[in-house]
């Protein structure tokens, strides 16, 4: 479904749907390009919110980490994504799945700093 | 049209982050964390996805215009420059602590649940604030 829906967007629109870009597209122009980007968000708000009215364990209420370490998280990923033009939807299946090779070094990358991350922060702080 | 569209397939898109379980932080951390139980499901959903997105490709290359007109993407660039790989790797430093990337991370805010919220407010406001110039 996912991938299917991204899929669908680049095959109906000719649009490369990775979340990144559309989101930093919405926040910093959401009118631009007829404003598509503000609709797909709208979507995924949307079915997000039935998903938490029909079964609130969907989701994590509770938040692993201090506060501070999860903003520090969301400008890490915010600055890296920018960068990078991409992350796990954009690089990670629409440029990935056409050979790009700018997409399999960058997967690659946030894949193998990710795992290291996220082992070393386990052992540390406890396993998810 | 595309707008609906775009509305559709973002719903579409939250559907699969929700029920994968790829919303769940504890669950993606389970997936990237090799030291804890090793949970590999979010593999199988990677691959799976890749396989729908490597068919799609194809048939973007089968058909001159998309459904809806428009243009085809460019061919990806092929510029490798340490922009790519280090913006690569801060994403995974923020996600590897987190457990977020960013679709998932912005579907969750609808739980309420603070930390999602933290998480995408810094993001978007990272996204605002940093605007390295457009190479795309």
């Amino acid at each position: 479904m996912i991938a299917g829906s991204l899929a669908i967007m680049l095959l109906a629109t000719g649009r490369i749907a990775g979340l990144s870009g559309v989101f930093a597209g919405f926040v910093r122009a959401p009118g631009d390009d007829g404003g598509w980007r503000a609709w797909f968000v709208a979507g995924m708000l949307g079915v997000g919110l039935a998903f938490e009215l029909a079964d609130p364990a969907t989701f994590d209420h509770a938040a692993r980490l201090p506060l501070p370490v999860l903003a520090l998280a969301g400008v890490l990923v915010g600055v890296g994504t920018r960068l990078a033009n991409g992350c796990t939807s954009g690089h990670g299946l629409c440029g990935t799945s056409r050979l790009a090779k700018r997409s399999i070094l960058a997967t690659l990358t946030f894949f193998a700093v990710g795992v290291a991350t996220a082992t070393i922060a386990g052992a540390i702080a406890g396993h998810a | 049209m595309t707008r609906l569209v775009a509305l559709a397939c973002g719903a579409v898109f939250a559907a699969g982050v929700c029920i994968s379980g790829m919303v769940r932080p504890s669950k993606v951390l389970g997936f990237l964390d090799l030291g804890g139980a090793w949970d590999a499901t979010l593999a199988v959903v990677m691959a799976s996805a890749l396989a729908v997105h490597v068919v799609a490709w194809q048939l973007a290359r089968r058909a001159r215009t998309p459904w809806l007109g428009g243009e085809w993407p460019g061919p990806a660039r092929t510029v490798i420059d340490a922009r790519l790989v280090g913006g690569a790797a801060l994403f995974g430093l923020g996600w590897g602590l987190s457990g977020y990337c960013p679709g998932p991370a912005i579907v969750s805010i609808v739980s309420g649940a603070r930390g999602s919220l933290v998480f995408v407010a810094a993001m978007a406001a990272a996204m605002l604030a940093f605007r390295p110039a457009q190479d795309g």
